[in-house]
């Protein structure tokens, strides 16, 4: 019993890390379709912003709590001058865009090296998230629950966002049709940009947040990069709740492999996973149903 | 309100419609008709600014707006109505409206006229819209269109794919805002009776070229079938 509550826990807390890299790849792949293989460069600015921050400011709590909302502006504007510069020029054009995008993290990550060094450098972890909490006999960290809180408010604030408020009406509205979204009077450019901005701040977000349980380095984002596609692709494209029961599963088939196998291996196990879901179920855990294409 | 000055548009470097001169008038109702591949639907994409113009001029209250995005062309008074009934489909019939409402000082006002216009939308806001019929689509996408405040409504077969009795309410409510003024309308239309009704000028195309233009008075239908070597 304590060893299923155990990799319950685990699987949650992998499942919250993969659903903070993924939640902004599910607005600029999910719901915009572009590529965007700098994602993980994303990541890996919003660890360097928290090393940077916490450089500044010295405290490592209030540093925390400063680099998440600069993270998320870092990695905006990154998207931003990203979109603006190239993505913008090759929508339809799927190809291109990776090909493109994982140039620049190739430079973003060079431009890393040179700025920080190769090896990779460390954030000092707050004094309140040190040490564990016991939760039904299983020692959890509290680095991980306080990922696993970010992740579920994120999540919770896009998908009202989206909901909700006019900004998320045009989003859904662009993506559904853009050139009826164009005919009702709403800028799919300026849409588009915003979008960007979101998915990419998000990414900064999950940087900050990663750096609570690793070290970070000029390919830190890399390593997250695949398994964020994996969950909005296995989610159903543009699906935040998709997004949500895929990351979650992810993570628990993870911690469940690992615990009878090696990381290597769990990987791999997880791959056949998917590879063997996504063959039953091309289109994700959740689609839309519709009687129109439009 | 409309001025089409020898308008080439097409698709790439193809040309579909080749130098049409149109206008519609101030409270005017235009019927443009033709086979399917006329062009009539390329036309109208152009005007609305989906396609880009390869010559000539599309001229709104004398400026050109030839170079401005389609959504600067929906500020400026155009509403554009697409052929087949389309809406956003993952989106509620009631976000489909609030859509285009949100930022306007009356958005609520507006959306309450256009559901006394279409009262069958009323009950059907909560639902997603891709889940309703293409007459309730076609309605709600009509009524879309009109929460802009346009000057000119522009409709791409509104009665095409659509059950009789829908067929019926649409046309007449049509024909009623048409008659109320300060809205003029260029309309595309299969459906003869229905277009010659509506409008008080039509233009028929024939491979992508005005093949014949005139009023809809008397001998309308023949010269219109003559055309269209119906």
């Amino acid at each position: 019993m304590d060893l299923l509550v155990g990799q319950l826990f685990t699987g949650l807390s992998t499942g919250s890390i993969l659903l903070l890299a993924a939640l902004g790849l599910s607005l600029t792949f999910g719901q915009m379709g572009v590529i965007n293989m700098a994602h993980g460069e994303f990541i890996m600015a919003g660890c360097y912003t928290a090393y940077v921050t916490q450089q500044v400011v010295g405290d490592a709590g209030v540093s925390l709590l400063i680099a998440l909302p600069v993270g998320f502006l870092v990695g905006g504007a990154m998207g931003l001058v990203l979109e603006w510069l190239l993505v913008r020029h090759l929508y339809q054009r799927p190809l291109d865009t990776l090909l493109v995008t994982f140039g620049v993290g190739l430079v973003l990550q060079q431009v890393a090296r040179d700025v920080f060094g190769a090896p990779a450098v460390n954030v000092t972890v707050p004094e309140f998230l040190r040490g564990g909490v016991d939760l039904l006999g299983t020692a959890v960290p509290k680095t991980r629950l306080f990922i696993l809180a970010l992740a579920v408010v994120a999540v919770t604030v896009v998908a009202l966002v989206l909901r909700f408020t006019a900004a998320g009406r045009r989003i859904r509205a662009v993506v559904g049709n853009r050139d009826l979204a164009e005919t009702a009077g709403i800028s799919s450019r300026a849409v588009d940009a915003g979008t960007f901005f979101i998915g990419s701040g998000l990414a900064g977000v999950a940087g900050v947040a990663l750096t609570l349980i690793g070290s970070t380095s000029p390919t830190t984002g890399q390593s997250y990069l695949v398994d964020a596609f994996l969950v909005v692709v296995a989610g159903g494209m543009g699906r935040i709740k998709g997004a949500v029961v895929a990351a979650v599963a992810l993570g628990t088939f993870q911690a469940v492999f690992e615990t009878y196998s090696t990381a290597s291996l769990a990987k791999v196990g997880v791959f056949v996973v998917i590879v063997v879901f996504l063959q039953l179920r091309p289109q994700g855990l959740f689609t839309l149903r519709t009687r129109s294409l439009a | 309100m409309l001025r089409l000055r020898n308008l080439t548009c097409g698709y790439g470097r193809t040309p579909v419609v080749h130098g049409v001169d149109l206008e519609v008038g101030a409270d005017e109702v235009v019927a443009v008709m033709g086979h399917n591949g006329a062009g009539k639907t390329t036309l109208l994409r152009a005007v609305v600014g989906l396609i880009p113009v390869m010559s000539g001029s599309i001229e709104l209250d004398g400026e050109a707006v030839n170079r401005r995005p389609a959504n600067k062309r929906v500020k400026a008074g155009m509403a554009y109505v697409p052929q087949g009934q389309q809406c956003f489909a993952h989106l509620t019939a009631g976000e489909n409206l609030r859509l285009v409402a949100d930022g306007r000082k009356s958005g609520k006002a507006l959306i309450d006229a256009q559901l006394d216009l279409f009262p069958a939308l009323r009950p059907l806001l909560g639902r997603q819209a891709g889940l309703l019929s293409g007459g309730q689509r076609q309605q709600l996408a009509i009524a879309r269109a009109l929460i802009t405040e346009p000057r000119l409504l522009i409709l791409d077969e509104p009665t095409e794919g659509i059950q009789p009795n829908v067929v019926a309410e649409i046309e007449s409510t049509i024909v009623d805002l048409a008659g109320r003024g300060g809205l003029s309308v260029l309309l595309v239309e299969q459906h003869l009776g229905f277009a010659l009704q509506a409008a008080s000028r039509f233009a028929v195309l024939r491979s992508g070229r005005v093949a014949s233009t005139g009023g809809t008075g008397a001998g309308a239908v023949e010269r219109v079938r003559e055309a269209m070597a119906i």
